[in-house]
């Protein structure tokens, strides 16, 4: 097992791996998507109390569920680079920060556009936008700190530092602005709230979070296989694969 | 759909363009990076410079 | 423990020197409040009850004004690698660092805090709250500015991107600092929130020196 993760960190490896699932990957995350889409579209039954705006919850819940561990898998990689200094887990992180940063702003922004009917609002300061709202920001500290750095040889490894003091600050984070709502707003009815729903409407939604997820997964291995192209540019595999191009 | 349409579209619109770019921006730097990797080894083949030389 | 009295007394020592450092920030901080009024009202009642948040922002983007200074002087003149290739504990020298910065914008602005309060109109309950929290707090983001000082260290412009990479760690006081200071201007007890900062302040001195002991290994390693 260990003998396989080691393996996988080599770059030639995993291109060869990643290159035979990238595809049907990609294809079966696109077609979840769209049935889950037109599913929460079309069949989905009207909340009572939001009306046809819960459907919105179908985009908006997944992108959030995947901002946040977006996070947590880039504090992984990090973890694994720093540890074992297994360079691929550097292109890991590279790579995952841009999308997780993207996904998080769709959450936030669907957000805001599932908030409008539902309250009347734009934006509303509720523990849970106002913690993706932070989450977007430490996604951009990453982003922020590799683009200043790009030229340093220790980029890698100071932005594996910055994602996992934000992955340890992330939890009282998140706690601390829940609880400053309940100071501030004792609200009947969150907007994330789940009472227990019927399968009609679970359903669909376990389908476009997993969808999500593996659209996740898809575009991220597919930005690990260009970054690696560019870092190995001059070695013979990488010529080999361009000259068959 | 009860005068709540414009948010519903909107919404699904705007997930549809940003996953829709996550996917094309990978897409459109792979090319790049093909490209401009060819055209360096074409010229490091050709040119007897060892500065061309990848 | 030699290295750490003889950090923070050198540190000390070049900043009486030169003051400019040390008050910037805090002219800073009372020119921030200053504006509050202007740009919202002058009345007092009005500003009561914002005072603890325009006070505790202020003294946020105050204290990352001044954390850009906290190793780069040490970086530039190669001390800072010295200390690292010695024997000598990197986490001890990064607590001092710590210390010392803390001395020198932390605790003046805490001095500052009866001032700003008498500003904003804040009574005396909400005053004697306020001064506490900061003496509690400043610390912690002493500590958690640390990291994003030691992250950005190499860099040519870096005192902004540490604004950016540290202001969501300081979510979690400035909810509980805030909220103190509007407990005890309601009149009700807030030893709550002293042991919650506590509890934070001691969480960052385990933690937080290692990872900006890291990063201090990061920057020296080039």
């Amino acid at each position: 097992m260990l003998n396989w993760f080691h393996r996988l960190g080599s770059p030639k490896i995993f291109f060869e791996i990643s290159g035979r699932w990238q595809v049907p990957l990609l294809f079966l995350s696109v077609l979840m998507l769209t049935g889950g889409a037109a599913w929460a579209l079309l069949f989905v039954p009207p909340d009572y109390q939001q009306g046809d705006s819960v459907r919105i919850m179908y985009i908006h819940v997944p992108a959030a569920i995947l901002a946040q561990s977006g996070y947590l898998m880039m504090a992984g990689a990090a973890a694994v680079f720093l540890i074992w200094r297994i360079k691929l887990a550097d292109v890991a992180v590279k790579c995952i920060a841009p999308l997780g940063a993207s996904i998080t702003f769709l959450a936030l922004v669907t957000g805001a556009i599932w908030g409008k009917p539902t309250w009347g609002t734009w934006w509303v300061w509720d523990a849970r936008l106002t913690s993706t709202l932070v989450l977007f920001f430490l996604y951009i500290g990453v982003i922020a700190l590799r683009s200043a750095m790009e030229r340093q040889a220790g980029a890698g490894r100071a932005c594996a530092i910055l994602a996992l003091v934000g992955v340890v600050n992330l939890p009282v984070i998140k706690f601390s602005v829940e609880w400053w709502y309940t100071l501030h707003q004792p609200a009947s009815f969150s907007l994330t709230e789940k009472p227990t729903m019927p399968v009609e409407m679970w359903l669909p939604l376990l389908i476009m979070v997993v969808a999500y997820y593996l659209f996740f997964f898809a575009i991220w291995i597919m930005r690990i296989r260009n970054e690696i192209l560019v870092r190995e540019k001059s070695t013979d595999w990488v010529k080999q694969w361009l000259t068959v191009r | 759909m009860d005068g709540h349409g414009v948010y519903i579209w909107a919404a699904y619109g705007l997930t549809l363009v940003i996953l829709a770019a996550n996917l094309w921006w990978p897409m459109l730097a792979r090319r790049n990076i093909i490209r401009t990797a060819k055209s360096a080894m074409l010229k490091g083949m050709n040119s007897q410079r060892p500065e061309d030389q990848l | 423990m030699n290295l750490f009295i003889a950090s923070v007394q050198r540190d000390l020592l070049v900043h009486f020197r030169h003051p400019s450092e040390v008050l910037n920030p805090l002219v800073f901080f009372i020119v921030v409040i200053s504006l509050f009024p202007l740009g919202i009202g002058p009345e007092p009642g009005q500003l009561k009850e914002i005072a603890p948040g325009i006070v505790w922002v202020a003294a946020l983007l105050a204290t990352l004004m001044s954390m850009d200074s906290m190793f780069r002087s040490d970086f530039e003149d190669g001390s800072l690698e010295q200390v690292v290739l010695s024997e000598q504990s990197t986490f001890i020298f990064v607590l001092a660092k710590v210390v010392s910065h803390w001395l020198l914008s932390g605790l003046p602005l805490v001095l500052l805090m009866p001032l700003a309060a008498l500003l904003l109109f804040l009574d005396e309950a909400g005053t004697w709250a306020l001064t506490l929290s900061l003496l509690l707090v400043s610390p912690t983001l002493s500590l958690l500015g640390g990291i994003g000082a030691a992250l950005t260290v190499g860099l040519p412009r870096g005192g902004l991107l540490v604004t950016i990479l540290v202001m969501p760690l300081y979510v979690p006081v400035l909810v509980l600092a805030t909220a103190m200071v509007q407990a005890a201007e309601a009149g009700s007890d807030t030893i709550g929130y002293v042991y919650w900062l506590l509890a934070i302040l001691f969480g960052s001195v385990c933690l937080a020196p290692i990872a900006t002991a890291a990063a201090v290994n990061v920057a020296t390693d080039q």
